[in-house]
């Protein structure tokens, strides 16, 4: 029996048989700030597999609600429930992008290599990981110049492949392309779409639609901390069920 | 004015002769304060990101008192270590009192709490800066210490450049379980009392021109090596 997130070799695809800690379901999750209620009563279940596209305008709470599945932040009420971890530590099969990422003051190598090394991989094996990641992501060069100095977009890809050096079950991003050029923003989808590729659940936040189009599967609409509206992205975007998801994707909708 | 003039030819000649006297009271005093800040740093640093970075009861208070044992007078830290140090006193079986060791001594004491005071701000805004990406690599606060320490070394420079200014410019402790004794226990600000009680204010500046321009001098070192490494780790 397998257990944790051990490797076997550097196979970014050996991970398939693993028993799996989704879904994730949101139980009544709630989330509030001296009394005020940033998160509604918030019922839902992500399955394994798909791209979960969470969409909303600015300040709709879609960032609060990756730090709640993710496990940053403590639900005011309610549970965040990962169905399949049956004694599996749920922390060790997530990763997290942020908006806004953190280098740590050494190379771009280092980076990911501190990572892996926070999760146990032997040190004989974080070289050829470390190696593979950079390669996939396309920051070969940029091996062993300091993160800091990378540009922003090439910092987000980093951060890219500081999370799928984890091997994550699944994958949080926030907002990963927020600020970048099309090329970059067209790079940093290719890369989530070969993490996704290689089995990784994605649940994702934008408010960029044409991103949403291009990824999701599935979206969860947030409006004011509430979930308003939920489906397939085909269907959300062709027949919104709702006038605030149809005011939204004409660019009406204000907060 | 006169003062003055006099104090720079007396700084020059000591200088420029290499007088003996005055190079075994410099090594002395670098020794001592260097020395006392290196051990200061080693438990300052660690103790200082200790706070900053775990939750435990009593924690507000323990950062106001790092933040007040800054204040820390020197002759009153001088008087318990040699209490302590003295014959009669508990460790006066070390027969430490009026040595370099006892120096050293004292000035951890004072040196300490500067560092691990800095260090716990540093530290702070750093995690508050980290503190998701972090954990969300799975990084608890005692993993997330070293990596902080680490990150914040260019920052944390400060913070030891401040204890050193401390230990170098304190006369109170190190005149008190030292004794400024001639030849074992003499450094420069014991040497400027000295020299100040006995009427020779030129000789007393020309010693205090000579600490400033080390002051200066460490200092500048610092800087330039800081600007070095900085370049090439940002
Ligand atoms: N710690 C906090 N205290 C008080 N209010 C908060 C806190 N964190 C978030 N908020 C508020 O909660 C709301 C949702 O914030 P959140 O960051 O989740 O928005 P978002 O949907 O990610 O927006 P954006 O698209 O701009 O990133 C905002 O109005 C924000 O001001
Ligand atoms: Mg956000």
């Amino acid at each position: 029996m397998e257990v944790g997130v051990n490797f076997v070799g550097t196979a970014p695809r050996a991970r398939s048989a693993k028993a799996s800690i989704l879904p994730l379901e949101l139980k009544g999750v709630s989330f509030s700030v001296a009394g005020e209620r940033l998160i509604g009563e918030i019922f839902c279940r992500l399955e394994s597999g798909t791209r979960t596209v969470i969409l909303g305008p600015n300040g709709a709470g879609k960032s609060l609600l990756l730090r709640l599945c993710h496990g940053l932040l403590q639900p005011s009420s309610g549970e965040v429930f990962w169905r399949g971890a049956d004694g599996l530590d749920p922390t060790r099969c997530q990763a997290m992008v942020f908006q806004r990422p953190v280098m740590l003051r050494r190379s771009a190598a280092a980076n990911v290599d501190y990572a892996l090394a926070l999760r146990k991989i032997p040190r004989s094996e974080r070289g050829d990981i470390v190696r593979e990641v950079l390669d996939q992501t396309g920051l070969a060069r940029f091996a062993g110049q300091a993160a800091r100095t990378l540009s922003f977009g090439e910092q987000q890809k980093l951060a890219l492949a500081r999370a799928w050096a984890l091997k994550p079950q699944v994958l949080f991003l926030d907002e990963p392309t927020a600020s970048l050029d099309p090329a970059a923003t067209r790079a940093v989808e290719q890369i989530v779409a070969a993490i996704h590729a290689a089995g990784t659940k994605i649940i994702m936040t934008t408010h960029d639609l044409g991103q949403a189009r291009r990824l999701a599967d599935e979206i969860l609409f947030l409006h004011k901390g509430r979930l308003i509206e939920r489906g397939p992205a085909e269907r959300f975007f062709t027949a919104p069920e709702t006038a605030a998801a149809r005011a939204f994707i004409s660019g009406e909708l204000l907060w | 004015m006169t003062d003055f003039g006099a104090a720079f030819a007396a700084a020059f000649r000591l200088v420029v002769t290499l007088d003996a006297n005055l190079v075994e009271i410099v090594l002395l005093s670098l020794r001592v304060s260097l020395g006392a800040v290196a051990i200061a740093t080693l438990i300052g640093m660690p103790l200082g990101a200790i706070v900053a970075l775990f939750r435990f009861p009593g924690r507000t208070g323990a950062v106001v008192v790092l933040n007040a044992l800054m204040g820390l007078p020197p002759v009153v830290v001088g008087l318990i270590v040699y209490l302590l140090l003295s014959r009669a006193g508990p460790l006066g079986v070390l027969g430490l009192l009026f040595t370099p060791t006892a120096m050293v001594i004292a000035q951890v004491i004072l040196v300490t709490p500067i560092i691990a005071a800095l260090t716990r701000q540093v530290i702070d805004d750093l995690w508050g800066e980290y503190a998701e990406q972090l954990r969300s690599l799975g990084a608890g606060p005692a993993q997330a210490l070293p990596t902080l320490l680490w990150d914040g070394r260019f920052t944390l420079l400060i913070a030891v450049l401040a204890g050193f200014g401390r230990a170098s410019a304190e006369v109170g402790a190190v005149m008190i379980v030292g004794g400024n004794i001639d030849h074992v226990t003499r450094v420069m600000t014991t040497a400027i009392a000295l020299e100040v009680s006995k009427g020779d204010l030129a000789l007393a500046l020309g010693l205090g021109l000579i600490l400033i321009a080390l002051s200066l001098g460490i200092n500048g070192t610092a800087y330039v090596l800081k600007g070095a490494a900085q370049w090439r780790s940002v």
